[in-house]
């Protein structure tokens, strides 16, 4: 998925091209009346509350406790999947892999399978008696119906956003330096440490950003195998969802604007780690 | 030593993380049997969800094709004041948490929204009803064709239009000869992503179905009704279908990826 967008051009020929009103008009139109109005309307129906309402239906224990559900688990599952993306993109990149293409393949899995699906998937493999649950019951380890299943749900969909921005950056990686650094005489540790590790850095960045921001938000693969305990897994989208079942509006509209705002903090935080590298993340 | 630990370390991951789930979802919808798939997937409320998340898709992709293509034109081809915000502004659909896509439908057209009392005079129905479904599926799929379009046209240049110009071909002309032939890949491929998302979206369509059975559930909700009521073989059988759209659209991407070498 490429964030990369903007390409230094040479300077404006003399014949210009037709059509930047037509496209901007419709660019512009569409994306106001799907996500900018309706976005708008949120921010708007927040601020209606008053910062002491605001304030009043984002705090009490549950949202608390939903609020760090969702970051910790986000949080967590960023971090496994930076270091198994990044054990696995180096695998890919940098071995020769029996059935290179399927592993290739299996990577983007996680994108192209709807979140219900992925849901009730992992559900049935982490339940106590699933193919995985099974091995872990024995050491008392729950995973479906307890945080453990969500951090599992929140690793599965966030592992392509750090193995696809890492593999660019892996392939087009100087392998001279690293054997510079060898014929130097460092020792395979000191070459991962000195010199593959940083060159990688903004890619694991962005990577486990992109990874926290979709987990952060997640909601179909989570709420199978969280199993919605009030208090205990229950992650603050689903918090949304079920203050608007019960009809409190404000309540779901406050929470929201928190999502909201991080969203827009994690967006800017790209952007920025971005315009300092300009490469092309595909 | 350390090569093959790694790769080991790096294929059980993907083994137990990834494969395991996409094998659980065909062990459990074939596990009685073809036939019973076959009877799960042929049921009229399967085949009615799937009718309705076909009907939605083939409203909103088009839609954020036309964009798709309009917003890349604009974006890759000029420079103008606020362009990079726009940019900004084209990703954050995808940023969103479903659940808030969803949600501002909502509060705009819900019972207690903004337009909720002059809906209800003029009994227009657009929360609990296709509509609403329409517009979130919309909001969560807007800026992908957008995005497989905008690197590709930034990476051709503008050389072959502006020659196509300078011997006199109108706006138009230059589009529809130079420009399209040189896109059709990639916005064949954007549109199949779009359209896998559509019809797998899960979160937003959620928030605004209502869940009427029969009327405004799609595959997707589908699906979890069917889980939820502890028909897990029917669930998975549902599931496979849109497994199935995944991984076409993944082994399409094998192809699309080195005919425009990104």
């Amino acid at each position: 998925m490429g964030f990369a967008m903007g390409i230094v051009r040479r300077k404006r020929a003399p014949v210009a091209l037709p059509g930047l009103g037509l496209s901007l008009g419709i660019t512009l139109t569409w994306l106001s009346l799907i996500a900018l109005i309706p976005l708008a309307a949120l921010v708007i129906r927040a601020g209606g509350l008053g910062w002491q309402g605001w304030l009043d239906a984002v705090s009490g224990e549950r949202v608390w406790l939903s609020l760090r559900l969702s970051f910790g688990a986000s949080l967590i599952a960023a971090l496994l999947d930076t270091f198994a993306g990044l054990l696995i993109a180096w695998v890919l990149c940098r071995y020769k892999v029996p059935g290179h293409a399927f592993w290739d393949v299996l990577v983007d899995l996680p994108f192209a399978l709807p979140t219900a699906v992925a849901g009730i998937a992992l559900t049935a493999l982490w339940v106590p008696d699933g193919w995985l649950g099974r091995l872990v019951e024995p050491f008392g380890g729950k995973v479906a119906f307890a945080w453990p299943g969500v951090v599992v749900a929140l690793t599965f969909i966030g592992l392509p956003f750090v193995v696809r921005t890492l593999q660019p950056v892996l392939q087009s990686a100087e392998k001279e330096l690293e054997e510079a650094a060898e014929s130097l005489g460092a020792s395979p540790a000191q070459v991962v440490w000195r010199v593959v590790l940083p060159s990688l850095r903004p890619a694991l960045l962005t990577g486990f950003a992109l990874a926290f921001a979709r987990a952060v938000g997640e909601y179909g693969s989570v709420i199978f195998i969280c199993g919605n305990i009030p208090m205990q897994t229950e992650i603050t989208p689903l918090l949304i969802v079920s203050r608007l079942e019960q009809y409190d509006y404000a309540g779901a509209t406050a929470l929201a604007t928190i999502m909201l705002a991080l969203s827009a903090v994690i967006l800017a935080l790209l952007q920025a780690l971005h315009a300092g590298r300009r490469t092309a993340l595909r | 030593m350390v090569r093959i630990l790694l790769t080991f370390l790096a294929m059980a991951w993907l083994t137990l993380m990834v494969l395991a789930p996409v094998v659980i979802v065909l062990v459990e919808a074939l596990g009685d049997g073809v036939g019973a798939w076959w009877a799960a997937v042929s049921d009229e409320e399967t085949r009615t969800s799937v009718a309705l998340s076909l009907k939605i898709a083939a409203l909103v992709v088009p839609l954020n094709a036309v964009f798709g293509v309009a917003a890349a034109w604009a974006l890759a081809r000029f420079r103008f004041p606020g362009r990079a915000l726009l940019l900004a502004l084209l990703d954050l659909p995808l940023s969103v948490s479903p659940v808030v896509a969803g949600l501002v439908f909502v509060l705009l057209f819900g019972a207690q929204g903004w337009f909720g009392a002059w809906l209800q005079e003029h009994d227009i129905q657009i929360i609990f009803a296709v509509p609403g479904i329409v517009l979130a599926t919309a909001f969560v799929t807007l800026p992908m064709v957008a995005r497989e379009l905008l690197p590709l046209l930034e990476s051709q240049g503008d050389d072959a239009e502006l020659a196509a110009r300078t011997l006199g071909a109108s706006g138009w002309q230059v589009f529809w000869r130079v420009s399209f032939p040189r896109m059709r890949g990639a916005l064949a491929y954007g549109v199949l992503l779009c359209l896998a998302r559509a019809l797998g979206e899960f979160g937003a369509v959620s928030v605004v179905s209502g869940h009427i059975r029969g009327q405004t559930d799609t595959l997707p909700l589908h699906v979890e009704i069917l889980h939820n009521e502890y028909h897990f073989q029917a669930a998975f059988a549902a599931a496979s279908l849109l497994l199935l759209v995944g991984v076409a659209t993944l082994l399409l991407r094998r192809l699309h990826t080195p005919e425009t070498g990104h």
